[in-house]
């Protein structure tokens, strides 16, 4: 059989990152470039990191077919206890994040235990998660708001990685993030290069050489821009490397480890993988156990940020958690989708209310602008495979 | 002759090329009970659902004349409103609606345009009761609470409540013990007294014997012939005959002399109970036993309880209460768990692998190492995603599996090719039995050859095989040994040189009688 020399890339799965680069330079326009400012990508990273890490979380949740919606009680719950015991009690910050690491670690073995073991449907179970968990924080916190914080607690929200500071243009630059920049840069060649090394190996053929060539420089291009951009502004937020790690991490689980793998094989067809030897109970187990820490991770995260914790917080985030995975490409019935697609769908529903707030639309018609973008991005999806077929 | 009330003519039926009918012919006398006898995939069920519009007009050739007019249904709806009603295998009913609801689902009866008068309802239900002995049941009780047997009649009577003319009964008593099939049969015989016609399609052929005023027996999707009360002989054996007479070519590949080795594989009183119905025993004391380099057959007619065998043993994926012992090489081994199963060395392939074997969205290459991935291609829990691809690769070329690269989407695979996606899964398992359930169902006639290849090959190279197949010549064509199993039990055990399928039929009904006597 004569083999293909190059093969077309599949535009799909970058659609997404077109989409986040044309709403951006539609925001662009409509702020008369307001949105792109050093100040404004800072914002951006600090104001959607904990939803990236929540959307990660929820991705797993999402490739089994399923939602977590109890996401934002625990958000709140973590952060109201950490901040009560910082405050309140005199626990020294990191004392106070391993308790709101345990009730994160806690609530998500309850929701599990339900769902992976007593057979209740995970959206009735997280749906009494939710009101479980916001109830306490209420109760915890009788209503009112916990702060300031100490500055120790707010570094891991609000804070910087050291910077070094040298003159650039008509003000300064960080060396730091241009040397991020720069290994990013070479990581993105490397790893093309070794994929067309297995791709000759295995006779396996390779992307059209112009296609690849746009796609890395589009890769390179916005990695420039980021980084140039804290580098005006205070550096790298220490933020960007928490977030940074946890899609790591979990990019590195869902492609590359037998647990992820069966994270898909039962979301693709549940009573297969358990014929196949997969402990589906136990998948099912580990994923919301998991939700619950990333979600306590996330309260800290957003707590920090803010300076305070309040009962109110997170309130709705799991809906823009569960939106980013679909946007990101994940299939509502499971099996399909992938970490990088949830960061990119959390990133679209960031630069949509970020560009959205600058032009000065009302908070109430945002939500129908992010409706119909959630719809549309679906839409586009389910047509697309359906062209295929 | 009698009048007709139907006619089907020079009936073809194609399934994607492949021939389920070829010109099929069969004559319904006016007021009769027609019975189809057939193996199973002969064709029957598929010409029922020719005949009740299921397969609309238009996707099948020939012609059907109903009453003396020829007709092209296009639903059920339309052969429905001329009277003729079929009754699947499986029940159509709503587990928690009433009785009443359910026997005007889809027939509701209506005051006003659709709003339903329940008085009505609950009146016109009540006599459709009452024409199948069901008088005194409360038409407000949810269905489930009825029995199989009593659900099955109200199918009928939800046919009754039809203005029916033409009765279709697809296996009626293939789920009821003797006393309610021995009911359902004095039923149809009352139907008949009515004016009413069935046609029955039935593997009990006692039964048939017993109601039929005439027999129409298919084979491989064509007529063979048709028999009649008092004119042709009606015996059990007779039928039989014009239902397997088939002249075996090589559709098999030739087994070589493979030496038979040690016992693999046995399992002792093997008993199951239902997994909903607490009392029922579906499995009751099976001992079977398995050697290296043999090919084990399981014959049985459907509902046998061959596949909930396999399924109960293979990490006890079926059923509860499940007792009996399972020695691997001598030693006894647990199985309660699929991880447990494959552990020790066990491999089953599903009849329905779209269900139960593949995931149909992945591709080639990770349905592959699906059940291996933790064993074979990993170390520490990451996937070796190159000898991955070296294996996907590997099986595809020794299974001849026709895709257009590993990356394929099994679902967009012929079932030939999804089926030796399913092998190939299991062979990575590197299992020493395996339990093949229906290998075949639902493949053209090449890929079943090279399914038989593989199995040919797994004997030889020491491995134990198991096949369920309710296709007798297959068992035939690729067994050392069957074991025939009837109701849950062993019914008998055939070998090499006594296998044909007039013994395998004999044990079955001779099984049945001595069942029949017991009571």
């Amino acid at each position: 059989m004569e083999k293909k020399k190059y093969i077309n890339m599949d535009m799909k799965s970058y659609a997404m990152i077109l989409a986040l680069v044309v709403i951006f330079g539609l925001f662009y326009v409509l702020s008369k470039g307001a949105n792109a400012t050093p100040v404004n990508i800072n914002n951006l990273i600090m104001q959607n990191g904990y939803i990236i890490i929540l959307a990660t979380g929820m991705l797993l949740c999402v490739l089994t077919g399923n939602i977590d919606l109890g996401v934002g009680s625990v958000v709140a719950l973590s952060a109201a206890c950490a901040g009560k015991l910082v405050m309140e009690q005199g626990w020294s910050v990191p004392a106070s994040w391993a308790v709101a690491l345990g009730i994160g670690l806690v609530m998500g073995v309850f929701a599990a235990v339900f769902i992976a073991y007593l057979d209740i449907p995970p959206f009735v179970v997280t749906l009494a998660t939710q009101l479980m968990g916001r109830g306490l924080t209420y109760t915890l916190l009788a209503s009112k708001t916990v702060g300031p914080l100490p500055t120790s607690y707010t570094q891991v929200g609000a804070g910087f990685l050291p910077s070094i500071k040298v003159a650039f243009g008509s003000g300064q630059i960080d060396l730091l993030s241009v040397a991020v920049a720069v290994v990013a840069t070479a990581c993105i060649l490397l790893s093309e290069l070794r994929t067309i090394k297995t791709n000759n190996k295995y006779g396996f053929p390779n992307i059209t050489p112009w296609q690849m060539v746009v796609k890395n420089a589009i890769f390179i291009v916005l990695i420039w821009f980021i980084m140039t951009s804290l580098g005006r502004n205070n550096g790298i937020p220490l933020q960007l490397l928490i977030v940074g790690i946890i899609v790591a991490i979990y990019h590195f689980i869902t492609s590359q480890t037998v647990a992820g793998r069966q994270i898909y094989a039962l979301g693709g067809n549940q009573k297969a993988a358990r014929l196949s030897g997969i402990n589906t109970r136990r998948v099912f187990f580990w994923i919301y156990v998991n939700m619950g820490l990333l979600s306590a991770i996330a309260g800290i995260i957003l707590s920090a940020r803010q300076g305070a914790a309040n009962p109110k917080m997170g309130d709705g985030v799991e809906l823009d958690a569960i939106a980013s995975c679909y946007i990101g490409g994940a299939a509502a019935a499971g099996g399909v989708g992938t970490v990088t697609g949830a960061v990119v769908g959390a990133l679209v529903m960031g630069v949509l209310n970020n560009g959205m707030s600058m032009i000065g639309l009302p908070t109430d018609f945002q939500k129908v602008v992010k409706g119909a973008v959630l719809l549309g991005a679906v839409t586009f999806d389910v047509l697309s495979k359906r062209k295929k077929n | 002759m009698a009048e007709l009330i139907l006619e089907m003519n020079h009936i073809t039926k194609k399934f994607s090329g492949v021939k389920a009918l070829d010109d099929v012919n069969l004559k319904v006398e006016k007021g009769e009970i027609h019975a189809l006898c057939g193996e199973n995939g002969a064709g029957k069920s598929t010409l029922m659902n020719v005949l009740s519009g299921v397969y609309p007009a238009g996707t099948y050739e020939g012609d059907i004349v109903y009453k003396g007019e020829t007709c092209h249904f296009k639903n059920i709806r339309d052969s429905e409103e001329k009277g003729i009603v079929i009754i699947h295998q499986e029940l159509a009913l709503s587990p928690y609606l009433s009785i009443a609801e359910n026997v005007f689902m889809g027939n509701e009866q209506v005051s006003m345009k659709g709003v339903i008068d329940w008085t009505m309802t609950k009146k016109k239900a009540k006599e459709a009761l009452e024409s199948v002995g069901l008088g005194h049941e409360n038409v407000n009780a949810p269905i489930n609470t009825l029995g199989v047997g009593k659900q099955q009649l109200i199918e009928i009577a939800k046919a009754m409540a039809k203005n029916v003319d033409l009765l279709i009964l697809d296996e009626p008593t293939a789920a009821l013990n003797d006393e309610e099939s021995a009911h359902l049969l004095e039923l149809m015989l009352e139907f008949k007294k009515r004016g009413v016609t069935c046609i029955i399609i039935s593997h009990k052929l006692n039964e048939i014997s017993y109601v039929a005023d005439s027999i129409t027996v298919i084979r491989d999707g064509h007529t063979i012939e048709t028999l009649k009360k008092g004119v042709d002989e009606f015996t059990e054996d007779r039928i039989i005959k014009g239902m397997v007479g088939r002249e075996l070519s090589n559709r098999y590949p030739e087994r070589k002399d493979c030496p038979i080795g040690d016992v693999v594989m046995e399992v002792k009183n093997w008993t199951v109970y239902h997994p909903e119905i607490a009392d029922k025993k579906v499995i009751d004391n099976i001992n079977i036993k398995v050697r290296a380099g043999e090919v084990v057959g399981l014959a049985g007619l459907m509902g046998a309880g061959r596949t909930e065998f396999a399924m109960s043993l293979f990490g006890h994926s079926y059923g509860q209460k499940i007792s009996g012992q399972v020695f691997m090489h001598g030693k006894e081994v647990s199985t309660k768990t699929v991880q447990d199963a494959i552990k020790n060395k066990i491999a089953y392939t599903s009849e329905d692998r779209k269900t139960y074997g593949l995931v149909l969205i992945d591709d080639i290459k990770h349905n592959t190492t699906m059940a291996a991935l933790g064993t074979y291609f990993s170390k520490h829990g990451i996937v070796n995603k190159n000898e991955e691809i070296l294996a996907a690769e590997d099986y595809k070329k020794k299974m001849n599996t026709k895709a257009t690269s590993i990356n394929q989407a099994v679902g967009s695979l012929s079932g030939g090719n999804q089926q030796k996606v399913v092998l190939a899964k299991w062979m990575a398992t590197q299992p020493d039995v395996l339990i093949l359930d229906e290998p075949t169902r639902g493949i053209d006639v090449g890929a079943k050859y090279e399914i038989y290849c593989v199995v040919n090959e797994l004997a030889q190279s020491g491995h134990a095989v198991i096949i369920i197949s309710s296709e007798l010549p297959e068992l035939i064509g690729t067994c050392d040994r069957v074991y025939v199993i009837n109701e849950g039990k062993i019914a008998g055990e055939v070998s090499r040189s006594e296998l044909t399928q007039e013994n395998v039929m004999k044990t079955i009904m001779e099984h049945n009688k001595e069942k029949g006597g017991e009571q």
